[in-house]
């Protein structure tokens, strides 16, 4: 275990040196914040509507601004994870330190679960600013609006968030070209978060079905909701497992590739 | 502490290691001669646990490279022909990295960091970031790595490509004082390096084995055949001609022919046999003025030539 501890050390390390990371976090956590403002705004003037069209009942309105809040979060993370994710093993291999991985006592599992690992440190790090507003809001609120929504929401982003990357991390053990590894990764994420979308109406309804369950935003929609579902919580794992599984078998097939 | 049985490694049709077999004792150092492409990079490959061999095996410390490739590579350092190197990390923090993926005990890194950085010259720079340092530095940060785990057998790739002379004669030094309490192969095209530095050297040609033996014995095996160094004012052919004809000469190269009639020849002699006093005797007795007349020993570059030339005719003699 001492070298998974190791290569995660060293992935968090890269990441927090480069001043690309601080950039994008701080970007991220930028727009995340603006379109806080910008949903509160809106909800604020949808509850002020409603009132005055003589609506009696109760608003929740720090659930519409936070559904909105992490839809856009989770949103924002099809395009930050593949620019995170391109160069994790595109640039092991360019620079030639995966013959330097690869020759130690150290299995592709460690490797990749080590730089794994260090993505979704990363990724925690790059969602924490965005609770600042949320914090804000639970002081103004009357009543405190449920802590666990928010708990909630933020499993599911981050458990999107590693789905994300766990493919991210895949795609990039298969190039040594980032700007490739980047594009695919986003057009992937793209299919599978819009696909309930885009299945055409006349398939059947087992297809429909199959096509469904492979949404990724789907259980994270439910998450958003308060809604937290074991099989949800299953899939996610399964999802990361699976792309994990398939990195490290990339990662062993180098070894076959021609020098 | 190497045993390469009868190695082969295939990409499809290409054959890039041909049934090597060679095996390299304890302390040990063993140098890899050979032409660009003749499979040097592949066999350091595999006996480093890189890649698998298509046939053959390989054994290190004990350990065979496929069966037990954790295993044997805990007992190996190796420097690739490119240092392995993170380039936002400092020399000390990439070192400890290596030492910690290499499984050094905890309280034993800092120590052999520090030695790897010793050897190497590097404790004054143990701060920077190693995307600031030259290539030649990146290249000593290279060999520092395949030293800090201490390990049984070293496997470095043209340690020295990228130094400048100062830096090669002290890694040269380093190399020798390693050997005995560690095994280490390298490879090089700088064959001077390898009559310096190694006990024994492979050349390899093709992915096949030329030859095994100790630099000095193979010179003298060559030398058997003496070469002549001669300068005459005398016309080409019939210089050549008078020259071919002398008893136990094998070849009659012409280096250069001014057409003021300045020729220089070189000849090869077969084995034991010293005929300078016949060339100058017969040079003179033309009546062509004689100017240089020299023995040339046999290095390890007209070995390497002789072994690894295709066709009969040889390249340009080398100069002495």
């Amino acid at each position: 275990m001492q070298g998974l501890y190791a290569i995660y050390r060293k992935e968090i390390g890269h990441y927090f040196v480069s001043p690309i990371a601080y950039a994008v976090v701080g970007v991220y956590a930028f727009i995340c914040a603006g379109v806080f403002n910008f949903s509160l705004g809106q909800a604020v003037q949808q509850a002020a509507q409603m009132e005055m069209q003589g609506g009696g009942a109760p608003i929740d309105l720090p659930g519409l601004v936070l559904q909105g809040y992490f839809m856009f979060i989770a949103t924002l993370l099809l395009f930050v994870v593949p620019m995170l994710t391109m160069s994790v093993f595109a640039e092991e291999r360019k620079r030639g330190t995966i013959e330097l991985l690869m020759t130690s006592p150290v299995t592709e599992t460690q490797i990749v679960l080590g730089k794994f690992f260090g993505s979704l440190t990363f990724l925690a790090a790059m969602l924490l600013p965005t609770v600042v507003p949320i914090i804000f809001m639970y002081f103004f609120s009357q009543p405190h609006f449920r802590v666990t929504i928010v708990l909630g929401s933020y499993l599911g982003a981050l458990l999107i968030g590693g789905s994300l990357m766990a493919i991210g991390t895949f795609i990039s053990s298969l190039t040594e070209n980032q700007i490739i590894a980047a594009v695919l990764t986003f057009v992937l994420f793209l299919l599978l978060w819009i696909i309930e979308i885009i299945t055409p109406s006349g398939t059947s309804a087992t297809a429909s079905t199959v096509f469904n369950y492979l949404s990724v935003v789907r259980p994270f929609q439910d998450f958003v909701r308060g809604v937290i579902d074991t099989t949800s919580i299953v899939y996610y794992f399964s999802l990361m497992g699976f792309f994990v599984f398939l990195t490290v078998r990339s990662v062993d097939s180098m070894r076959w590739r021609r020098a | 502490m190497i045993e390469v049985q009868d190695l082969t490694k295939s990409y499809g049709p290409v054959t890039a290691v041909d049934h090597i077999s060679f095996s390299v004792n304890k302390g040990e150092i063993l140098g890899f001669l050979g032409p660009n492409g003749a499979g040097k990079t592949t066999t350091m490959r595999i006996l480093a646990g890189f890649m698998p061999a298509t046939s053959g095996t390989a054994s290190v410390a004990g350990f065979d490279v496929a069966a037990s490739s954790l295993e044997a590579r805990r007992h190996i350092g190796y420097l690739p022909e490119a240092p392995p190197v993170y380039l936002d990390m400092t020399i000390e923090s990439y070192l400890d990295f290596v030492a910690r993926i290499k499984n050094v005990p905890s309280e034993k890194r800092a120590s052999r960091v520090e030695d790897a950085m010793a050897k190497t010259s590097l404790i004054d720079r143990r701060y920077e970031l190693i995307k600031r340092l030259s290539r030649g530095y990146k290249q000593r940060v290279g060999i520092a790595q395949a030293l800090v785990h201490d390990p049984d057998v070293i496997i470095l790739d043209e340690p020295t490509v990228g130094l400048d002379p100062k830096q090669i004669i002290e890694v040269r030094h380093l190399i020798k004082s390693l050997a005995g309490n560690h095994t280490i192969i390298l490879s090089t095209h700088i064959l001077p390096e390898v009559s310096m530095t190694c006990d024994r050297v492979v050349i390899i040609n093709k992915g096949k084995v030329a030859a095994i033996d100790t630099p000095e014995s193979l010179a003298s095996q060559l030398k058997g055949g003496l070469k002549v160094r001669v300068e005459a004012q005398a016309p080409e052919g019939p210089l050549k001609e008078l020259l071919s004809k002398l008893g136990g000469v094998k070849g009659v190269q012409i280096e250069s022919a001014r057409t003021d009639g300045y020729t220089i020849a070189h000849v090869e002699t077969a084995q034991g046999k010293d005929v300078r006093s016949e060339i100058a005797a017969g040079i003179v007795g033309k009546g062509w003025p004689l100017y240089e007349l020299r023995g040339v020993n046999v290095s390890l570059e007209d070995i390497f030539l002789e072994l690894t030339t295709d066709d009969a005719s040889h390249a340009q003699p080398a100069a002495n």
